[in-house]
């Protein structure tokens, strides 16, 4: 069944314009979720609901929600909330339109979590480059302290918390939790190493910290209303509820749908009239990434798998960020790779070896290639220095650094190497571009 | 005359107050002292490093890491055009070679009268508008090369002063910080653990 009936849980008010408003947000219900939260329901009864949904997180890893919060270690205080809204995997921009046309479901969100963790301050963290969002937030947040849903004494009750704005300058990788705090902290968005301590036991200040995404927390007001039963009823699986999910590339109707987890085959959204409607100019499709740059690329045969976690980690990929790029047979996949490994190379943080000189070598020897200058050794040479980047070059990826940048630089390459050597092959024998259409 | 001014000196305590520690407030401060001047001076970088007592080191170290501080001036609009993997497959790449052409600069060049510094950058998130730009954070998207000249010839003609705030410029609402606003009941709990760190 291509478009299944569940509600749409975080998208429900994108076609109003004046949702970003606080009496657009009250006018649909909103903030009840928290009033009822911070009223009603002790932080453990809203931590056990969010654990009954199974909410997975939605920044890309999909670990548990309810769970992480649980790691908090009992009794060490001040913790802290800090709200990953630094998104910047490519094909990805579920959390920009969250933060612009929603922003009071994400900030009664924030205040929900903050009541489950004890958080005593939370911490906005958004894109630098997102300036629109930014400010429907900042109008947001004023409007909420004076509402007093954030602040002191929420809805009138003992509960307080400070929701501060902040904002990022510019690094990809700071979407990583560790390098997150570490920016919030006023450095370079550099990763730590972990294990021994997670940002729930030593985050920030060395404080127990709770990430969670954008996307995550906007489901609270929802899963607070109708229950964690209800959330955990729809999806399939270990994947509950619904998803954002941003379709781009070379589909006749790209764009942001949320749609039931498991329920829905990537067909489903190429091909459905209410998502993709097709591939562009009713082409053949060549490869699809179906979880943002970082993610292993999927071919004809995966386009029936349905959309949820276990499925897609089984087939050798990930959901990740929730970013699926459609590539018809015009792509140049030895250009598309390119610009990939470009990407993780320029956005490398430096701290780890094999991520800052592995990535840039690789982005090297693609443009090498690409120019007529490829070499007969360069394929071999290519996935060598994947393997030192990865060992084994797998799926799930084993990594020789302390965050997955460099192991997700790997994806592309591995794809597109094993799957269309010939177009490797080709630029390297002739030099010239491989004949395989005019996009890039 | 690049160190804050004494309205910025003033916004910059207000933000500082708002975290346990001051250093946190770096990169919000980093932004205004862009949004007073167009780019990062030095004098600057300094002042801040005085605002938040940490050195101008420090201060340098945080801010040659982010994309967007800007160590030298660049033009009013800073035109940046993706050309990540949505938007090259959708011309992204032939949208930033006509930017080049009609601008006279290469990614990373400034036009002589000021007006305009092109980049070439990573996904702006807006994917299914691809190709798609940004002129000082603000969006453009579904662009052809026509649609890039005109674009370009409106900014340049002031028509779009009221959408596209000069570089710097970013978001042009503050969030309160009003007198006798909670300030969170972490500070005076912290101040015991950084005893022990």
């Amino acid at each position: 069944m291509a478009v299944t009936n569940a509600p749409k849980i975080i998208t429900s008010r994108f076609d109003d314009p004046a949702a970003h408003t606080l009496r657009g947000y009250e006018a649909s219900g909103g903030y009840q979720s928290l009033r009822r939260a911070v009223t009603a329901m002790t932080p453990e009864q809203v931590t056990a609901e969010v654990k009954t949904a199974s909410l997975l997180g939605r920044g890309g890893a999909g670990f548990p929600a309810g769970v992480k919060w649980g790691f908090c270690p009992p009794g060490v205080f001040p913790r802290y909330l800090v709200v990953n809204g630094d998104e910047s995997e490519p094909g990805t921009f579920k959390d920009r339109l969250l933060m612009e046309r929603d922003p009071h479901q994400l900030i009664e969100g924030v205040v929900i979590a903050a009541y489950a963790v004890g958080a005593a301050q939370a911490f906005l963290y958004v894109r630098g480059e997102m300036a629109l969002a930014q400010e429907r937030l900042a109008s947001a947040l004023n409007e909420a302290y004076a509402a007093g849903y954030a602040g002191a004494n929420v809805c009138g009750t003992d509960f307080s918390v400070d929701v501060v704005l902040h904002w990022g300058a510019g690094a990809y990788i700071v979407g990583e939790e560790t390098a997150l705090i570490e920016s919030l902290e006023g450095n370079r968005g550099m990763p730590r190493l972990k294990p021994p301590y997670f940002p729930a036991a030593k985050g920030l200040y060395l404080q127990p910290t709770v990430v969670n995404n954008v996307e995550t927390l906007s489901n609270l007001p929802w899963i607070v209303a109708n229950g964690g039963q209800a959330f955990a009823d729809l999806g399939e699986g270990a994947s509950a509820g619904t998803r954002m999910f941003a379709l781009s590339g070379h589909v006749n109707r790209p764009g942001v749908y949320e749609v039931e987890l498991g329920k829905t085959t990537f067909r489903d959204l190429f091909e459905a009239p209410v998502y993709g409607a097709g591939i562009r100019g009713g082409r053949a499709l060549k490869a699809f990434i179906p979880g943002g740059a970082s993610a292993p690329w999927f071919f004809e045969e995966h386009v029936d798998l349905p959309l949820d976690k276990e499925t897609v980690d089984k087939a050798g990929s990930m959901l990740g960020s929730g970013a699926i790029v459609v590539m018809d047979d015009t792509t140049d996949a030895v250009r598309a790779c390119l610009r990939v490994v470009r990407f993780f190379a320029r956005e490398s943080c430096g701290k780890c070896t094999p991520c800052r000189e592995g990535t840039t070598w690789l982005e090297k020897i693609l443009e090498r290639i690409v120019i007529g200058a490829g070499r007969p050794e360069d394929l071999d040479l290519l996935m060598d220095v994947c393997d030192n980047i990865s060992p084994g070059i797998a799926w799930p990826p084993r990594q020789t650094t302390i965050c997955p940048l460099g192991p997700s630089a790997v994806s592309p390459i591995a794809s597109a190497v094993r799957r269309f050597p010939g177009e490797f092959e080709a630029y390297i024998s002739r030099g010239t571009r491989a004949e395989v259409g005019v996009h890039a | 005359m690049p160190r804050l001014t004494p309205d910025n000196v003033k916004i910059a305590e207000e933000l500082v107050a708002r975290y346990p520690r001051p250093k946190s407030a770096l990169i919000p401060l980093l932004h205004l002292a862009q949004e007073q001047d167009g780019w990062i001076t030095d004098e600057a970088m300094e002042h801040i490093a005085e605002l938040l007592g940490v050195t101008p080191a420090e201060v340098l170290g945080t801010c040659s890491f982010y994309e967007m501080f800007k160590r030298e001036p660049v033009g009013r609009y800073l035109v940046n055009v993706c050309t990540n993997i949505s938007c090259l497959l959708l011309g992204g790449e032939e949208l930033l070679e006509h930017a080049e052409e009609r601008l006279g600069v290469k990614p990373g060049g400034t036009t002589p009268d000021g007006m305009f510094t092109l980049e070439d950058v990573e996904c702006i998130a807006a994917c299914t508008e691809a190709p798609c730009l940004q002129v000082n954070y603000r969006y453009f998207t579904n662009l052809t090369p026509e649609a890039l000249d005109q674009l370009l010839d409106d900014l340049r003609a002031g028509r779009l002063e009221a959408e596209v705030p000069r570089h710097g410029i970013l978001a042009r609402v503050r969030q309160k910080v009003g007198p006798g606003r909670w300030a969170g009941t972490g500070i005076a709990a912290q101040a015991e653990v950084d005893k022990r760190i």
